[in-house]
């Protein structure tokens, strides 16, 4: 018993593999609050722009760039200074954008614009835009860098952008009203959520066919209730985790038969999920109840519901 | 290595170019082949006698529902071109005293099969009954009456504006929720008041709260914009709420004649619910959530105004039928018509959740809006109100109590 208590003393003070910060902006107060991964604690809150959703960090991890809505631009957060050094433009109404791999480059949609603007962060300024559909929202970039893709929400469809000419390659109807996108990490699937059927569709990249779907179920919620958003993917490919909105869960998917292994109950209308770099932890921004959920992955349960600020939407996982 | 890459890139280029050039010259050749199909939807409207202005601030509007109606079809244009389906509205407006019939069988005869219908429920029967309206689907975007949804509903319409007993239905469960359940019912003098006081009536029943005071107006209309109306109005309103104790005020007053002028008067300190104050509606210009600053947006751009909730209904009747068309890859009028009653369909509304059309009398369910002048307050249904099926069949007369043989 007492090698138990040991044993179990010896697990809990072991700290995790690495150091990291999560970062989540609220878009009800406009910060982004600092957290330490470690400790599940909060760090900071960072004063950004208004109305403050989309995040993604630098190709060197230095940066955090925040897309502000309500300011139509994005904010420059040097990491190590915790403020705001910097602003990029965006285009309207910014909501979710992507750093291309060439680190030179932000893909943003334009939520009120129904386009797509390219924005060269050297030069601070918008050096492209390509026309998609109604209400562009989810962003997505290939590994190598080629495709850009991009969700249309009122026209539930994911655009297909060639990064490098800019011109639309293909437009996939999809389930309505898609939120988020994703491409697997060996590029050959690309995931797309839809919030009011409360599914995700999976695209083979290569032909540009559906070769998968899930249709998410939450016992005791009518479908209404079930809404699919935000997604991140395991680095081994196996797993896919995808935040359920108001059914208040996120649901872990094989990414090879499109099954849901298990749900995790979070905090209310989680909207995006991070994976920690050792892919041990899952956190999710929970919009509703204003708090960040983490879970353990290795023991499958929600370990911790931290207060984080109002409106917790976007995560991103920094060093 | 890279420099022979970027040569095939612009070999690639060059024979896309062909291609292209190629399609584009048997696209002359051809115009049928790249003709993408045409959907056209009706628009039967009526003209209005425009309600006199209350307030400084409001603005007499000419055009809503219309504009709405404009709106879904750039929308519904928005996927369309992505899939090679076009739509376009056919505007019809109706003079004064105008009967309805012949524009409907105009359409008809235009091969349009779908309507969306702007209009009172008298003229709104008289058009279903047309013989053009026989293979049609009308959409009622506009009047909130329960017969049309009752003994008077028809095969051939679908409602998309809620109907008074969904918005009394709706505001019900925020006050019981509240706590505020005892009402003062006030209600005007017109057949809209007294409809929606039956409608608030029916409501309390159902949701446990109780009408201790049921009173009628009985002041003639008080014009407060002349000078110093004010003074009047501040010794009526006392004395016409001058009654026992209460939760909340709820009025009954859809000509929009005396509720606004309740709030901050009254006898007693209390909120004003209903047909002002805090109102139960389909739409709402402050609503800002599940996206709604998007539409709010682009309509603003289009109308130079902000949408009513008879331009949202006719938005909605609109992207329904585009919704329709996007998941039937197909512009067929007789499969999108049984599309939109199945079970399958499910519109994004800017709700929070999909919306779709009670198969027993045509009604499409919707979360209702509860909101204050600038803000908005709540959505209907509340937590904690169950249902069988879906809690947004708590709000407006279901599937068991319906009257309604289709």
């Amino acid at each position: 018993m007492q090698t138990l208590i040991a044993l179990g003393l010896a697990l809990v003070l072991v700290p995790p593999a690495a150091a990291e910060t999560i970062y989540v902006s609220n878009e009800q107060d406009n910060t982004v609050a600092v957290v330490d991964g470690a400790t599940m604690t909060l760090q900071a809150a960072i004063d950004v722009g208004r109305r403050p959703r989309g995040m993604a960090l630098s190709v060197d991890k230095k940066v955090l760039f925040v897309a502000e809505g309500d300011d139509n631009r994005i904010d420059v957060v040097d990491l190590a200074k915790r403020q705001v050094v910097g602003q990029l433009p965006s285009g309207a109404d910014p909501e979710f954008f992507v750093v291309h791999p060439d680190g030179k480059r932000l893909f943003v949609a334009n939520e009120n614009d129904n386009q797509v603007s390219v924005v060269d962060i050297a030069g601070a300024k918008i050096i492209g835009t390509v026309d998609v559909g109604v209400e562009p929202e989810g962003m997505a970039v290939s590994g190598d860098g080629r495709t850009v893709a991009c969700t249309s929400e009122t026209t539930s469809m994911i655009h297909l952008i060639d990064a490098a000419t800019l011109e639309l390659i293909d437009n996939l109807l999809v389930d309505t009203r898609p939120r988020a996108a994703a491409f697997s990490v060996d590029g050959k699937q690309l995931w797309v959520s839809s919030e009011i059927r409360g599914s995700v569709t999976v695209f083979d990249t290569a032909t540009r066919a559906q070769t998968g779907k899930t249709e998410f179920e939450v016992p005791g919620i009518r479908r209404e209730g079930v809404q699919a958003v935000g997604i991140e993917m395991s680095r081994d490919g196996a797993t896919a985790y995808v935040a359920l909105g108001p059914a208040n869960r996120i649901a872990e998917v094989d990414t090879k038969t499109f099954t849901v292994r298990r749900l995790y109950l979070v905090g209310q209308r989680p909207w995006h999920v991070a994976l920690s770099d050792d892919q041990k932890q899952l956190i999710s921004a929970n919009g509703n109840s204003g708090d960040i959920s983490f879970i353990d992955l290795e023991n499958q349960e929600v370990v911790k519901s931290l207060p984080g600020g109002r409106g917790p939407w976007g995560v991103v996982i920094g060093p | 290595m890279a420099i022979s890459n970027i040569q095939l890139g612009l070999l690639d280029l060059s024979l896309m170019r062909l291609a292209l050039a190629f399609v584009g010259l048997l696209a002359i050749a051809f115009p049928a082949l790249a003709e993408p199909q045409t959907m056209v939807i009706g628009y039967l409207g009526e003209q209005r006698k425009l309600p006199l202005p209350l307030g400084p601030l409001d603005e007499a509007v000419t055009d809503d529902g219309l504009q709405g109606a404009r709106l879904g079809i750039a929308d519904d244009a928005g996927t369309g071109r992505f899939l090679g389906q076009q739509f376009r509205l056919q505007e019809r407006v109706l003079r004064p005293g105008e009967a309805p019939a012949e524009a409907v069988n105009a359409f008809a005869a235009a091969g349009i099969s779908f309507v969306v219908a702007d209009l009172d429920a008298a003229q709104l029967l008289q058009a279903s009954a047309a013989p053009g309206a026989e293979q049609m689907t009308l959409f009622n975007s506009r009047d909130p009456d329960d017969g049309l949804r009752q003994e008077d509903c028809r095969r051939n319409v679908l409602h998309t504006i809620p109907s008074r007993a969904m918005l009394a239905d709706a505001l019900a469960q925020y006050l019981v929720w509240k706590g505020w359940q005892h009402w003062f019912l006030l209600t005007g003098p017109h057949p809209g008041d007294l409809a929606m006081a039956a409608a608030f009536r029916r409501a309390a029943t159902r949701f446990g709260a109780q009408i201790t005071i049921d009173k009628p107006w009985t002041f003639r209309p008080a014009n407060g914009r002349v000078d110093t109306g004010h003074v009047t109005l501040q010794t009526e309103i006392p004395a016409a709420t001058q009654v026992g104790d209460y939760d909340v005020l709820v009025v009954a007053d859809e000509a929009d004649e005396f509720g606004a002028y309740l709030e901050g008067r009254t006898a007693l300190p209390r909120t004003v619910a209903g047909t002002q104050g805090l109102v139960a509606t389909g739409w709402t210009a402050v609503d800002e959530e599940w996206g709604a600053t998007q539409l709010q947006d682009r309509f603003h751009k289009q109308a130079g105004r902000w949408m009513l909730p008879s331009d949202y209904a006719a938005w909605l009747a609109v992207r329904s039928i585009g919704e329709a068309a996007t998941r039937l890859h197909s512009l067929d009028p007789t499969a999108i018509a049984k599309y939109l009653r199945s079970d399958d369909f499910l519109l994004a509304g800017f709700k929070g959740q999909g919306l779709s059309f009670r198969p027993w009398d045509g009604q499409m369910r919707q979360p209702i809006l509860i909101a204050g002048p600038r803000l908005l307050v709540s959505s209907s249904p509340q937590p904690g109100f169950l249902h069988q099926r879906t809690p947004l069949d708590t709000l407006g007369v279901d599937l068991e109590e319906s009257t309604c043989k289709l």
